[in-house]
């Protein structure tokens, strides 16, 4: 007898049609409501947070799309213990009657899902799950005020959400009277708590203005206080470009899709519409890798083949997408974005020249202020942001705050604990720009770690790191300076009174002697109270995106015109001076359209490698050196900007 | 005789000269201004490393190294200013034909810097190497720039002096002394009529109170001096003009501890940080004659006068060892008994064995025994 004759035989307890019974279609809803902390509802404090935000951003993107300067008001009122109205309304181009109910009350429905291009937010869950979240706790329908244009009704809408069909259940809809030209309201209830810190509401207003300095906002906190930003530029950001996927960053499924789609289309046209980059040699070149005949028809393509395909697609050297898909804040505006939130310092800002990882276009930058009314002695802040939104939570899964945490401060004049934060009177702000941002969840709370992120946060944190440094020297050396005149400057009028005496000169006479020596011992020169954030030099690879001109709103031109002077000045002064970088930035322009996917052949790369590894061990004056030509090749950079502008 | 009028006259003369010096630094320093070079006062070092001991001269003598006292820097700025700060009171001084003693310049020269809360001299040990720094600087001496210290020491003996015109007689002094001045030049201390035999330095002012009641002096015939401490400029130069002008020897008695000895070496071959005086000041055959550690076996003192040394007390001795003027056989010995025996004595401690002790037997045995050490 076996071991096996020995068990009891396992008894069947269902059949397949029994089980069928019980199998039905999980609506998108029912998921939330088990799953909720995966959308950023898991906790009372997180749920308040999350539903500011999601409206917040979208507001934001629908104010921008339009082309609208956005002007928000954000309003949150404690109805009872633990339970909020929050309200949020902007000047946007309104909301269609037909779409109010599926945008506010549908989850999963949205324009930004489909496209590939850089805004808050992706998906398309976030406010409806906040309404959800808001009706799940307090049974109050979502409330939505909307208006397209002048002359036109508002309208206000109530809604539910059917949770088991994923579908809106509209209680009301009236036309109202709105006082406003366009824009809409939302309003939710919700049981929530509200606290302060890094991770509240208010942290995530106040981080929202530092990187939107085009946005104005009212915010009305449930203490009753009232905070008001007014707008720092009038100019609005860059529209972000569709784009098509790039080869590099496709995945198997949906290139089974794509070709499948393609009716009327060989195999070789189909790659040439469906990817950017894709030119009709080149997919000649990717199906002949492929072993695929170029001109069969592509939604006839066996499974293998296409999987060949996509493999010949990953190899296949391919020109970078274009980088004007991705929309940066900007040197400037960074700096102005940080003037609203600390107060009194220096501001330094860096923006890098767009990168790319796995076909995704990308571009990182970095802000510092430092000094003023930040706290002498505490840790940097961090500031984390992705596509202008704040990333508040998970600090230590971020790459981000990896970057700041793995880079040496001590090498720029600062104090850093073993493993910690560099300490000083400093906030480090971090903005990742990507048509896709690879967040560890869909929470969108940490960007996970690729190593082209890390390796341009690093480079970026690198670039503001030398310029404080530089400046805090300089500084360090005009206060010296002042010191030291102030010194003399006292002894001065003493030497007056005895020297005259013994000489039998007038006292202002030996007086007037030393004090017109006094320049040949001391710098002159009066420390400012701060140093002006263009005193280093942009960066190389200057604020905007090279291939585009950047489209200035109409105050900017204006605001810029004393800037313009200056620029042009320095314009002829770099040309006269041969920069030691000027190849570099010749390669600089000739990536127009583009950046090389294999960067190392560009002079810039060299620089930065060697830039890196020399990590600490470059000694200070090396480093002033090299700061030094930074600025030099910055300015001109930024005359020919300019001069685009013009 | 020199009578009071061309004591004067020569006391203008010798008020212009130094008048003249300070002057020509002052113009130099302009001259250097109106170039926008940095002004810049040659100051010769007063320290250690700046002296060497001559042995032909047996003194401390300043050696050649300058320091450049400049405006424009941080460091120097305000003792350069301080420099013709000292510089120009001296100016008012020579002037007006007064002396004043350099407690009283502190406070000529200190005030606050106006429109600072910084004072010009916050104590006087700041102004008094400033002085110094002037005296080397202009090659003046101090009563040459009209300044004298306080005056510290007693005086008595079978002589006479003439003291800026007065008649003196030192054996007539009563219990108080003739009080030293702080100048002793010839133009200002004459010689007249001397009995004296030698000269009894001694470091304690009770000694010498106990030594002039027993008329000690008139029993020798020597002039008996006591500063109270370190000798002052005024008594070295009167020592050393005693010395030198009279052929006086010279005996010194001082504590058994390396201080002592120190006061003894000043007389001798001068100090570190007057060492630019040396020859005007130093008397290289001054006689040691004690405190001597070997006394204590030599006289049988008890054993409660001994004082252990502390630990300073063996640092400075220490110090003294490597100091080129005791690398002599006989100081090195002297110095090394007192760290071996462990135990410092001061004069008083003669008294141990009788009041008068130290006048009756302790100098008299020593001198004509001949036992003291050059």
């Amino acid at each position: 007898m076996s071991v096996a004759e020995l068990s009891p035989k396992p008894q069947r307890r269902a059949t397949a049609e029994s089980m069928a019974q019980k199998q039905r279609e999980i609506s998108v809803s029912e998921f939330f409501t088990k799953n909720r902390h995966l959308l950023g509802f898991d906790n009372p404090a997180k749920a308040l947070l999350t539903t500011v935000k999601e409206a917040v951003d979208n507001s934001l993107d629908a104010c921008e799309e339009a082309g609208i300067l956005p002007t928000l008001a954000v309003e949150i009122t404690e109805v009872s213990e633990n339970r909020y109205r929050v309200a949020v309304e902007d000047n946007g181009p309104g909301i269609v009657k037909e779409q109010i109910p599926k945008i506010f009350a549908k989850l999963l429905y949205g324009s930004k899902f489909h496209r590939l291009k850089q805004a808050r937010g992706q998906q398309g869950i976030g406010i409806s799950a906040a309404g959800l979240y808001a009706m799940l706790t307090t049974g109050r329908p979502i409330l939505i005020l909307s208006k397209t244009g002048k002359g036109r009704a508002a309208r206000r809408v109530e809604l539910r959400i059917d949770t088991r069909k994923n579908q809106p259940d509209v209680l009301k809809d009236e036309q109202v009277e709105w006082d406003k030209d366009h824009g809409t309201r939302v309003e939710l209830e919700l049981t929530g708590t509200y606290r302060g810190g890094r991770t509240g509401v208010d942290a995530y207003l106040e981080q929202s203005v530092v990187a939107n300095p085009h946005l104005e906002l009212t915010y009305r906190s449930p203490k009753g206080e009232v905070q008001e930003y007014p707008r720092a530029s009038q100019e609005l950001p860059r529209e972000a470009q569709e784009i098509k996927p790039h080869p590099h960053g496709v995945e198997l499924g949906m290139l089974l899709k794509m070709m499948q789609d393609s009716d009327h289309m060989s195999a070789k046209a189909a790659l040439v519409d469906n990817f950017s980059r894709v030119s009709p040699a080149l997919a000649q070149s990717i199906c002949e890798r492929a072993g695929v005949k170029p001109n069969k028809r592509a939604p006839d393509l066996l499974g293998e083949e296409i999987e060949r395909l996509h493999k010949a697609l990953g190899e296949v050297k391919v020109l970078a997408p274009p980088a004007t898909c991705v929309v940066p804040i900007g040197e400037e505006l960074i700096v102005a974005g940080l003037k609203r939130r600390f107060h009194g310092g220096q501001y330094f800002s860096s923006t890098r020249p767009p990168a790319v990882y796995r076909g995704n276009p990308f571009v990182v930058e970095c802000g510092i202020a430092y000094g003023g009314d930040l706290p002498l002695e505490e840790p940097a802040e961090v500031l984390r942001f992705a596509n202008r939104v704040p990333l508040q939570y998970q600090p230590k899964a971020c790459a981000i705050s990896e970057a700041v945490y793995e880079l040496n401060w001590r090498n720029y004049g600062l104090s850093q604990p073993r493993g910690s934060l560099p300490l000083g009177p400093m906030a480090i702000f971090i903005h990742l720009a990507s048509v896709w941002v690879p967040f560890t969840s869909e929470a969108k709370e940490a960007v996970a770690h690729y190593p082209e992120l890390l390796r341009e946060i690093t480079l970026a944190l690198q670039e503001c790191g030398r310029r404080l440094a530089q400046s805090l020297r300089a500084r360090a050396r005009l206060d010296s300076e002042a010191k030291r005149r102030g010194l003399f400057e006292r002894y001065i009028p003493e030497l007056g009174m005895s020297i005259g005496k013994i000489t039998g000169r007038t006292r202002a006479d030996v007086e007037k002697l030393f004090l017109q020596a006094l320049p040949h011992f001391v710098n002159m020169k009066e420390p400012p109270p701060e140093l002006p954030p263009t005193e280093g030099g942009p960066a190389d690879g200057a604020a905007a995106a090279p291939d585009l001109p950047p489209t200035p709103g109409p105050g900017s031109v204006e605001d810029k015109a004393p800037k313009t002077k200056k620029a042009a000045k320095r314009d002829g002064e770099a040309k006269g001076t041969a920069t030691p970088r000027g190849k570099a930035t010749k390669a600089d322009s000739a990536q127009e359209e583009a950046v090389k996917v294999t960067p190392t052949k560009s002079a810039r790369s060299k620089a930065e490698a060697v830039e890196s590894a020399r990590g600490g061990r470059a000694t200070s004056k090396a480093k002033v050196k090299k700061g030094g030509r930074d600025s030099k090749a910055g300015r001109s950079k930024k005359g020919e900007q300019l001069k685009l502008i013009e | 005789m020199a009578t009071k009028g061309s004591l004067d006259k020569a006391r203008a003369v010798r008020a212009q000269k130094t008048l003249g010096k300070i002057e020509a630094l002052a113009l130099e320093t302009l001259r250097q201004v109106k170039r926008a070079d940095n002004p810049a006062l040659e100051l010769p070092i007063r320290a250690l490393s700046n002296v060497a001991f001559s042995e032909k001269h047996r003194l401390i003598e300043l050696g050649d190294k300058v320091q450049s006292r400049e405006f424009f820097n941080v460091s120097m700025a305000k003792k350069f200013m301080q420099t013709f700060l000292v510089a120009g009171a001296c100016k008012d001084l020579l002037e007006s034909g007064k002396t004043t003693s350099i407690r009283d310049l502190f406070y000529m020269t200190k005030h606050t810097i106006k429109g600072y809360s910084e004072n010009t001299f916050d104590d006087q040990v700041e102004s008094d190497p400033i002085i110094e720094d002037l005296e080397v600087g202009l090659d003046a001496l101090r009563e040459e720039l009209h300044l004298f210290a306080n005056k510290k020491g007693s005086m008595v003996g079978p002589m006479v002096i003439v003291d800026t015109g007065d008649e003196i007689d030192l054996s007539r002094m009563g219990s108080g002394g003739w009080s030293v001045p702080s100048i002793t030049e010839d133009y200002v201390i004459e010689f007249k009529k001397s009995e004296a035999e030698f000269v009894m330095l001694v470091e304690k002012e009770a000694v010498w109170h106990r030594l002039n009641e027993d008329k000690f002096w008139r029993k020798h015939k020597c002039l008996l001096l006591t500063c109270g401490g370190q000798a002052t400029r005024g008594a070295r130069r009167l020592i050393q003009r005693l010395n030198s002008e009279l052929k006086l020897p010279v005996y010194v008695l001082v504590d058994n501890d390396p201080w002592g000895l120190y006061i003894y070496s000043v007389v001798k071959q001068g100090s570190i940080s007057l060492a630019y005086e040396s020859m005007r000041m130093a008397c290289p055959k001054a006689r040691f004659l004690g405190l001597r550690t070997r006394d204590f076996k030599e006289f049988k003192l008890s054993d409660e006068v001994k004082i252990e040394l502390l630990k300073e007390d063996i640092t400075r001795a220490k110090q003294m060892l490597a100091y080129p003027w005791f690398a002599a056989k006989q100081w090195q010995e002297e110095i090394n008994d007192q760290l071996e025996a462990g135990f410092k004595m001061e004069i008083e401690a003669l008294s141990n064995k009788d009041i008068s002790f130290v006048t009756d037997v302790y100098i008299p045995q020593k001198i004509s025994n001949k036992d003291w050490l050059v």
